[in-house]
């Protein structure tokens, strides 16, 4: 079976529904990493006794999601619907191909390891 | 010696000692990760090394029989070996005389202390001991001698300093402002973002300053008496309206009132009252904070047209608000409330003085400016003054103290 590594970047207060969302269809592993970055979302601005700072970097969540390939649209939906505010800044989803997965524990390989 | 203005001279000593902890934790929230354990280490550092420079001289050439003329005490306090019972000057103070010498040693802790807050995030820390180890000598203990020993030139000419807008916060801003030119600015300063780290920890030191400001202040009436309570309560009005005037400051110029901003205004009200605490009525004192937070937010705000990076507002806020302090009583200050006093231009007294407080405030920024300036120089041509760029960049609380204050913060570690 193909292999996919599902990478979401999204607001971090959406967390709790992601993970709700993932875990209704199935989902039972994910990796979740706080982040900073820019999109077309702009930063915002800080004052300090008058003194401006422009903070472009966002904190966001990037999730690490590993699946077969015929998982992989009903998991896009599911983040989607969840993750989506209908806002600026409410991140990206990309899918790359994966070599392999292994389990460490028992040495597994491949969909076996998921 | 009264028991009770004794006892209320110690318990000021140890409120005014809890300042500098405070301040070490006010400096300490507003400076990047990298470097708030080393400002906060030179707090420390001042809490033990003026604690024995001035036991051993400084004290003595403060309050010590009067050399002449008034420039300086001599040795005759030195150790703290032989106490009189009462200290050149001061016969009409109850309070034990080794009370008021512990007490006043509080006050030489927190000034060396204040001067990290200008010379942060890049002066080596063993050049800042030397630093604040002469300039005690050099700076402070010659203006406590002028202005709190009543031998003093300036106290014999009439000028009128509660508890220190000349000798603690006119003196640290300028002095500070002297260490900063020799210093230079921080690398990369105005230009790279400097945001604090910590407010919270910033606001906790605020409280603690706030706290321990009731003694500061209170305390230097050297009695329980009924200027102890006027001075306790003006520093609370003047802290509330400083704050009141920072925040309308921002809120009117720039629409959003900060937490730091309210911070940084309860401190300016609270150093322009410092002069002025036992010898004002509450009015005044309103009055006081609340011009002393308007314009030290502005003041602070000139420093980056001005090119000096005066890192946390020494300059600004002492500086100026202990300006402020000094100049409104010369307008303010009443006899109704200190017999000891004076009356000032408003309540009846004519310009005599004010004009005192105007000459000691450019008295008091000259001296501590020039003789500063010329210690920082000394100590930059020798030792050196300043860290290395390399050692900047990576941050001093791990090229100074070889520590870095929050696990994992910068050192690789992970946490298990």
């Amino acid at each position: 079976m193909e292999l996919k590594l599902i990478t979401a970047i999204i607001k971090p207060f959406k967390i709790d529904d992601v993970k709700a969302g993932l875990k209704a269809i199935g989902v039972d592993g994910l990796t979740v990493t706080e982040v900073h970055g820019f999109g077309r979302q702009r930063g915002h601005t800080e004052v300090y006794r008058g003194a401006e700072y422009e903070i472009d970097f966002v904190p966001k969540l990037k999730l690490e999601i590993i699946t077969s390939a015929n998982q992989v649209d009903e998991i896009v939906n599911a983040l989607v619907a969840s993750a989506s505010t209908g806002s600026i800044g409410d991140g990206k989803i990309w899918v790359s191909p994966l070599e392999t997965v292994v389990r460490v524990r028992t040495d597994e390989r491949g969909s076996d390891a998921i | 010696m009264n028991t009770t203005d004794t006892l209320w001279v110690i318990l000021s000593a140890a409120l005014v000692l809890f300042m500098t902890p405070g301040l070490a934790l006010f400096y300490g929230g507003m400076v990047r990760s990298k470097n708030v354990l080393a400002i906060m280490m030179n707090s420390l550092a001042a809490m033990a090394v003026v604690t024995v420079i001035w036991v051993a001289i400084a004290g003595s050439l403060s309050f010590g029989d009067d050399l002449g003329g008034g420039l300086l005490g001599n040795l005759s306090l030195a150790g703290l070996a032989h106490i009189p019972s009462s200290l050149p000057g001061l016969s009409g103070v109850h309070a034990s005389s080794l009370s008021v010498l512990l007490y006043q040693m509080m006050f030489a802790i927190i000034t060396a202390a204040l001067i990290s807050g200008g010379t942060t995030d890049r002066i080596k820390f063993s050049s800042f001991v030397v630093l604040i180890s002469i300039w005690t000598v050099a700076v402070y203990a010659p203006l406590a001698h002028w202005v709190f020993s009543p031998n003093g030139w300036l106290a014999q000419r009439g000028v009128l300093d509660f508890a220190g807008g000349t000798v603690v916060e006119i003196n640290s801003g300028f002095s500070t402002l002297a260490v900063v030119l020799v210093l230079g600015p921080r690398k990369g300063w105005p230009r790279d973002s400097m945001t604090p780290h910590s407010v919270p920890l910033s606001l906790l030191g605020l409280g603690i300053l706030w706290f321990g400001w009731l003694g500061f202040n209170g305390g230097s009436s050297l009695a329980m008496n009924d200027v102890a309570v006027s001075a306790v309560l003006n520093t609370q009005l003047a802290a509330a309206a400083g704050l009141i005037g920072w925040l309308i400051y921002e809120r009117t110029t720039e629409h959003y009132a900060t937490t730091l901003g309210a911070a940084s205004g309860g401190v300016a009200g609270m150093v322009a009252i410092t002069p002025c605490a036992g010898f004002v009525q509450p009015y005044a004192a309103l009055i006081i904070g609340l011009i002393a937070g308007l314009a030290c937010a502005k003041a602070v705000r000139m420093k980056f047209k001005l090119g000096i990076d005066d890192s946390l507002d020494v300059l600004g806020v002492h500086g100026v608000g202990g300006v402020i302090g000094m100049v409104l009583l010369g307008l303010f200050a009443t006899k109704s409330i200190n017999p000891a006093g004076a009356d000032g231009l408003l309540q009846g007294g004519g310009f005599a003085l004010l004009a005192d407080e105007l000459l000691a405030i450019l008295v008091t920024a000259s001296f501590a400016f020039g003789v500063t300036w010329l210690i920082a120089q000394a100590i930059s041509k020798t030792i050196g003054l300043r860290v290395s760029e390399e050692d900047e960049l990576k941050g001093l609380d791990l090229t100074q103290h070889a520590e870095s204050a929050y696990s994992g913060g910068g050192s690789g570690r992970f946490s298990s």
